[in-house]
């Protein structure tokens, strides 16, 4: 038996919308297959299928050849298939162990035994060199080391097959380093993997075969062997997609963001943004690049009114904001695409089209005397999803039956749409397909264009390379160093990130 | 398209099978206890429909049960447990009492006025939880469970040191602030419906349009759905805590206002609680915390209180059986989840043959 996972013809379809239509994808053992997709293109769908989450209307699925009826995870876990979902499922006030052996402990006389539960999960750890700490609670770990709590939760139960839903897209670049690591640790051991990734060079890294899904339909499988980038992304999207980002010189103007001698603490009054000093100006794109965790996220915050200043100041087109409230930054002309989209992004059990009003709902002609036009509401919602392209049955299903992919673009529109004067675009690429990005930040180059101020914040260099018309580096709180975009490289960038100097040749030039 | 129908249909069918498991379950504690449930459960059934007295009473019971379902449901959507609406009723009832004797207008201002006191006043006890967990991060929990203690014993004592008049009440409030109605009383073979009914349906019309019409509903909604998300959309995440336990607790006050006005005509000290405000969070959950579903669950609920009476009467069944099948209730609709599962599980078991 050559397969250890068959799914042959998979259909399944949700209220609206047939997300899985006539879809088979075949496993080899020890392989790393990639699924790939657009967004909304049925992937988590068909993996929650394979995961016994969702039932299939249709079609046959074979787990080392043999036909089986995946009813429920606990099934899949016999069968001895585990999944990482891309929202992890961890229960934020328990240790690594209890929450790994959460609905299996091991009992001794009807009691917990959680030493040996401890010690197992010490040793499987060290076995994939995964390096966690058993005792360590979840909510002081960081996201990397959360999802290799989910890595080893699915080792623990037996897992030979892992499912991978979009694991990188949270993940910073040393850690996607890390993870591909494990991954080879794991194959070498015997697993098999499904990896779903909308980072096509991961794919060409790491995968050995790939299944490409277009809008449901099965669109085939390829060795990723004499695939390139472009061949995985036109089969994908069914046209050529561009990867350089086109546009002209910038033309920077007046100042539009100013901040000067900021200090912003954090959760455990350490000041992590520390008298930083930034600008922004009108007809400029300016990329934040740097490690993950030197202040960016309390940086945002801080702009956005959602932080308070501890000193220093911050103007907006000429007023101080430092103090306003986030209604009044967004009012000064501020537009935010916030980096943890469920956080902060979206309110998941109201409807799309209510999410994609977030911003504006209070206002003229959406309502009136304190009384809301929901027509005017949807109408206004339904333009933007189809300028934007989210992919919904309708605009008043729920944001949370969207993909991911689609909840961020929904985002996305309502932000730009506005075409405010300084755009603070937090990771707004993550978890988009190459078609949705090449959208996005044709968008953002528009916005640029149309005068306004741009201020990116990624941790994917390639992203504030291509996009930016300057790049502030961002260390231990402070911008150490602004570049041109088109006079540095991924080298010096992450030297400067790291805390490097810049090159005394170098900066003459 | 049959996964649209059987979601839309899902609503409807948790608080449906609930409320036919629980009197299943019912029938089968009543032959345990040697009773016909036949007779007993038509016994049940003529006690709320038999005569114009018996529906008229139920209309009645289920007058303040709606609004006390209605300020659960309204802080619940805002993502609040308001366990106070019991004490905010009380006050609610009180004050409205207090209004209705003390002060002489004509009654079209009078009964407006007395309601308007009561809601105020149960606005004021509910306001207070909200902003001790808006400004200190009290959890509402806590500070409503005090605050019904409290509500029931100042009323109590200012009742017994300002305003006792007869044994262990307070006057009778004055004609032209009474809620009574001898039309609907003699139509009703002289229960004591009153116009509270057409009030408190009334209410469910008002909780409907401000959650789901106006900008303070919307942004009640999305702080009840996401803090985080809410506040970057720049809503005042407090103002709306302490607005929504301000209005959930105006709707347990204008409730106590329709006991006050209508049922009673006085205010009396209170031995225990009234369990009013506590069944409100029964009908809020068997209702699902729509305005509609709230109307038929007072419904309910106030048709079981009533025909509990009857079951005794004419088939011998205690009327504890009744608080069982109401709890049976409340059990089955909590774990609705289960029943959602089985549901799925029948589905999905028939999709396949
Ligand atoms: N629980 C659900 N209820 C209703 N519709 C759903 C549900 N889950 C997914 N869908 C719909 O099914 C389609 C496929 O979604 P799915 O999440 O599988 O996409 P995906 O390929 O994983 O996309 P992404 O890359 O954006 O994560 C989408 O149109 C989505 O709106
Ligand atoms: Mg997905």
């Amino acid at each position: 038996m050559d397969y250890v996972i068959e799914m042959n013809n998979i259909r399944k379809e949700f209220p609206g919308i047939v997300a899985n239509d006539n879809i088979t994808l075949q496993v080899k053992q020890g392989e790393i297959h990639a699924l790939l997709g657009e967004n909304g293109a049925g992937k988590s769908t068909l993996m929650n299928v394979l995961f016994g989450l969702y039932q299939p209307e249709r079609g046959e699925i074979k787990v080392r050849g043999e036909q089986v009826e995946i009813n429920d995870p606990n099934k899949a876990n016999d069968l001895g298939i585990g999944m990482v979902h891309q929202h992890f499922m961890l229960v934020q006030n328990f240790t690594v162990t209890e929450n790994i052996i959460l609905g299996s402990e091991p009992t001794r006389r009807g009691a917990v035994n959680l030493k040996k539960a401890e010690k197992d999960v010490q040793e499987i750890s060290d076995r994939y060199g995964l390096r966690v700490d058993p005792k360590a609670k979840i909510e002081d770990i960081s996201v990397g080391m959360q999802q290799r709590v989910e890595i080893l939760k699915t080792l623990y139960r037996g897992a030979e097959i892992l499912i991978f839903d979009e694991p990188t897209a949270s993940l910073t670049p040393q850690e996607i380093k890390e993870l591909i690591n494990i991954m080879h640790n794991l194959i070498n051991e015997g697993k098999s993997i499904i990896l779903i990734t909308h980072k096509l060079k991961e794919i060409l890294q790491v995968c050995d075969r790939c299944t490409v899904i277009r809008r449901g339909q099965g669109i085939g499988t390829v060795d990723v062997e004499g695939a390139t980038e472009s061949s995985l992304a036109e089969m994908m999207v069914g046209r050529e997609v561009n990867f350089s980002v086109e546009k002209t010189p910038a033309s920077p103007k007046d100042v539009v963001l100013d901040v000067q001698d900021l200090v912003v603490e954090d959760a455990r009054k350490y000041d992590i943004v520390d008298h930083l000093n930034l600008q922004v100006r009108a007809g400029e794109i300016v990329g934040l690049a740097g490690v993950d965790g030197n202040g960016q996220t309390e940086l945002i915050e801080a702009l956005t009114g959602l932080r308070p200043v501890k000193s220093g100041k911050i103007s907006i087109s000429g007023s101080e904001t430092s103090k306003y409230k986030p209604r009044k930054v967004t009012e000064a002309g501020v537009g935010h695409i916030p980096q943890d989209r469920h956080k902060h992004g979206l309110v998941l059990d109201f409807t799309i089209g209510e999410n994609i009003l977030l911003q504006t709902y209070y206002q003229k002609p959406f309502s009136n005397k304190g009384i809301l036009n929901y027509n005017k509401m949807y109408e206004k919602a339904k333009e933007l999803i189809e300028e934007y392209d989210v992919r919904t049955p309708h605009e008043k299903t729920p944001a949370r039956s969207l993909s991911g992919g689609n909840q961020q673009k929904a985002i996305i529109a309502r932000e730009i749409d506005r075409s405010p004067d300084l755009l603070i675009a937090a990771q707004p690429t993550r978890g988009l397909d190459v078609g949705a990005i090449e959208f996005i930040h044709s968008k953002l180059v528009e916005e640029r264009d149309k005068g306004r101020a741009v201020l990116l914040v990624s941790l994917e260099l390639d992203e504030v390379l291509n996009v930016s018309d300057k790049i502030a580096v961002i260390y231990e709180g402070k911008i150490v160093e602004v570049v041109e975009a088109d006079q540095t490289d991924e080298q010096e960038l992450g030297l400067l990130m790291a805390g490097g100097q810049k090159e005394a040749g170098e900066a003459t030039t | 398209m049959m996964d649209a129908v059987r979601t839309k249909w899902m609503g409807l069918l948790i608080p449906i099978i609930s409320i036919l498991l629980a009197f299943l379950a019912g029938a089968v504690i009543m032959v345990l206890s040697g009773n016909n449930p036949i007779t007993g459960y038509a016994a049940l059934v003529s006690g709320i429909f038999g005569t114009p007295y018996d529906f008229g009473e139920t209309l009645q019971r289920m007058t303040p049960l709606i609004f006390s379902g209605l300020a659960v449901a309204f802080a619940f959507r805002a993502g609040l447990l308001n366990i106070g609406v019991e004490g905010q009723l009380i006050v609610g009832w009180f004050t409205a009492v207090i209004a209705g004797i003390v002060v002489d207008l004509p009654t079209l201002i009078h009964i407006p006025f007395a309601i308007a006191a009561g809601a105020l006043a149960g606005a004021l006890w509910g306001a207070v939880p909200g902003f001790l967990k808006a400004r200190f991060e009290v959890h509402e929990v806590i500070v409503t469970i005090m605050m019904n203690y409290i509500a029931m014993h100042v009323t109590n004592s200012l009742i017994r040191t300002y305003f006792l008049e007869s044994g262990q009440r307070t006057a009778i409030v004055n004609e032209s602030a009474s809620l009574e109605s001898t039309f609907l009383s003699e139509l009703t073979n002289f229960s004591r419906l009153h116009w509270g009914f057409f009030i408190a349906a009334a209410a469910c019309v008002v909780m409907w349009f401000i959650l789901w019409k106006m900008k303070r509903g919307f942004e009640l909604r999305s702080v009840g759905y996401n803090k985080n998300a809410s506040m970057y959309a720049g809503m005042s995440v407090k103002g709306n805590i302490v607005l929504s336990m301000t209005i959930s607790g105006a709707f347990a006050g204008a409730g106590g206002a329709m006991v006050g006005l209508g049922t009673y005509g006085y205010a009396n000290i209170l031995p225990a609680f009234t369990n009013i405000g506590f069944d409100g969070i029964a009908v809020a959950l068997l209702g699902a915390s729509t305005s509609i579903g709230i109307f038929l669950a007072a419904f309910l609920f106030g048709g079981l209180q009533q025909g509990a009476n009857m079951m005794q009467a004419t088939a011998g069944v205690s009327p504890e059986l009744v608080e069982i099948v109401i709890a049976l209730i409340i059990f089955f609709v909590a774990s609705g989840y289960v029943i959602r599962w089985a549901i799925d599980r029948i589905a999905s078991r028939k999709g396949e043959k």
